[in-house]
């Protein structure tokens, strides 16, 4: 009886309404889809379609699980490799990306309050131009006629050109690039709002700035590492379109591997287990963010 | 280090990242200007590319995709995200809230390779129920949507957090329904959220190649999915002019912005001083 009050009280109140909406969009555009591709790498492919995970001809329904998919996966040391090499790109990335964020962050944070609403504008204005064009401008910069090398060798710095292109070093340029943002935004949101009155009482303490820096700054912004480098890292790991236009044969990441099996192979259920796996990947990473994005809005952090 | 040489080094770091940040897209610009054929090889000023530009059909067409999907979907993103916002905000428990905070944010971080693929596939086993929809417009717009809604909801909620809970709680003193506190509260005093997420989204969807490439059909080919098949190809001085034009676009829409954002702020602060400043008199 209290649960039928409880409902008709909801319902008067808007609150299932509320949250349906929501819930229900969501349901359908994230758990749904994320449910039919694991039941997808479970399939095989037939023809033109997948096959179907209950098989009637025994007369009654049984369940097909197919693991050919994520046997071959096991099983071909590329995939591996791949897998490996997107991990190790995306972990580079999120370094670099703390490396030079951090400091930014810090100086944005503590210059003066006047200026600081512009230095904010100034990162976020090319955050908001497309990101396909920027990495196109990197492309134009870097290959062996490019902008960069057509200036050095004009100025006789240089005699041929530096190869800049189409290796390590041109992916991890875009990657950083693109990624810079997202990393300094959580940083600059959560030391421009930490109490220097600690840090005035570490000095009055005798600490020298240095050590305050280490004892103090770092670890009050836990939060905003966290969040910067997750939003950096998840991602990253999974990036298509840096490593399809300034990556090379041998920068391997598994973002281009689902592409070209879905669009060349046509190997949806062999897409969808290298969709899976990199799922399972990054499952913890998610986690990590979820659980302090969670925290930020509860006020813990 | 001493005080100066500290500042010193501050300014110098900050100046390197917005160089950094920066050149790429003053390059791109200073050679969409270019007369040369090369792209990176300089000969003298002209308009040439953006008169390509103007007589290149398929690129016209893309754009016109682009803005219609761009738009509609930065409505439904900032829809939903608005309504998903305020649930999270206004229930502090309920059943499943974790479970739609992580959906709601599972968007943001989620390689878009896999956000493509997944909603593809449902996508598909949808059309093979129920025998509907096609591949085209409505399946790009529902993916754009779902992204944009991710972005949406964390502007939303960020203002919803700063905004005084007593505003509500007044209003519901003084007799408002709850549909009432939000249309006569709450909603006027998001406005400002909702114009910054409109054009956040707005953006994100005229970005993405990514959705777009896994769930267009044939005939339906966004911007994006035109320069990056040029692009893919090798340089090409026309990705430069279109740059160019949606670079300046694109800065003239956010300084408009924060300009309206900064003007509303003031307006309601002098408003919040007119109101105390009334109850002492």
């Amino acid at each position: 009886m209290n649960g039928l009050t409880q409902f008709f009280h909801n319902l008067f109140r808007g609150k299932r309404a509320v949250i349906g909406v929501p819930y229900g969009w969501f349901a359908l555009l994230v758990l749904v889809p994320l449910l039919i591709v694991l039941k997808i790498s479970l399939s095989e492919m037939e023809m033109t379609s997948v096959s179907s995970m209950i098989d009637w001809s025994n007369g009654w329904p049984t369940l097909k699980l197919n693991f050919a998919s994520y046997q071959f996966i096991a099983s071909d040391a590329l995939y591996i490799k791949t897998y490996l090499s997107s991990l190790k790109y995306a972990l580079i990335t999120t370094i670099l990306c703390l490396a030079i964020g951090y400091p930014f962050a810090y100086f944005m944070a503590r210059s003066p309050k006047h200026l600081q609403p512009m230095l904010l504008m100034l990162i976020m204005l090319p955050f908001w131009t497309s990101f396909l064009l920027r990495i196109y401008a990197w492309k134009t910069l870097l290959v062996s006629n490019g902008v960069i090398n057509n200036m050095l060798m004009s100025l006789h710095i240089i005699n041929e050109p530096i190869m800049m292109m189409n290796n390590s070093f041109s992916l991890l340029i875009g990657m950083v690039y693109s990624y810079l943002p997202f990393m300094i935004l959580p940083l600059y949101a959560n030391l421009s709002k930490m109490d220097l009155r600690y840090l005035e009482a570490a000095a009055d303490l005798g600490t020298s700035p240095f050590k305050a820096f280490w004892l103090i700054t770092v670890p009050l912004s836990k939060a905003g590492i966290i969040a910067g480098s997750m939003l950096v890292f998840i991602p990253a790991v999974g990036e298509f379109v840096i490593p399809e236009l300034l990556g090379g044969p041998d920068t391997l990441m598994i973002g281009r591997v689902l592409w070209d099996e879905f669009f060349s192979n046509n190997d949806w259920p062999m897409a969808a287990a290298v969709a899976v796996v990199m799922i399972l990947l990054i499952l913890v990473p998610i986690a990590i963010f979820n659980k302090s994005q969670a925290e930020q809005l509860e006020g813990k952090a | 280090m001493s005080q100066a040489s500290n500042k010193t080094f501050a300014k110098s770091w900050m100046f390197a990242v917005y160089l950094f940040l920066y050149l790429p897209i003053i390059t791109l610009v200073i050679f969409s200007f270019n007369d040369s054929r090369l792209v990176t090889v300089w000969s003298h000023a002209s308009f040439r590319w953006y008169q390509a530009l103007v007589k290149d059909s398929d690129l016209i067409s893309a754009v016109l995709l682009s803005l219609k999907i761009a738009f509609l979907s930065a409505l439904m993103s900032v829809f939903f995200g608005t309504f998903t916002a305020y649930a999270l905000h206004r229930y502090s428990h309920f059943r499943g809230r974790m479970l739609l905070n992580s959906m709601a944010t599972t968007p943001l971080v989620m390689p878009d390779v896999i956000v493509g693929l997944s909603l593809l596939l449902m996508l598909v086993s949808i059309q093979h129920w129920l025998g509907f929809p096609e591949r085209g417009l409505f399946t790009i717009l529902l993916g754009h949507a779902l992204l944009g809604t991710a972005y949406a909801n964390v502007v939303v909620t960020s203002r919803l957090r700063e905004m005084d809970g007593r505003l509500d709680e007044a209003a519901m003193d003084l007799g408002c329904k709850p549909l009432q506190v939000f249309t006569l509260v709450t909603f006027p005093l998001l406005i400002p959220a909702l114009v910054s997420a409109f054009l956040l989204t707005f953006t994100l969807s005229f970005d993405d190649v990514v959705l777009s490439s896994f769930l267009s059909g044939p005939g339906y080919s966004t911007m994006p999915m035109v320069i990056f098949s040029r692009a893919r190809l090798g340089l090409n001085p026309t990705i430069n002019a279109v740059a160019t034009v949606t670079i300046t676009a694109v800065t003239i829409a956010v300084i408009a912005s924060s300009f309206y954002q900064s003007h509303v702020e003031r307006k309601r602060k002098r408003e919040v001083a007119l109101a105390y400043s009334d109850k002492n008199v």
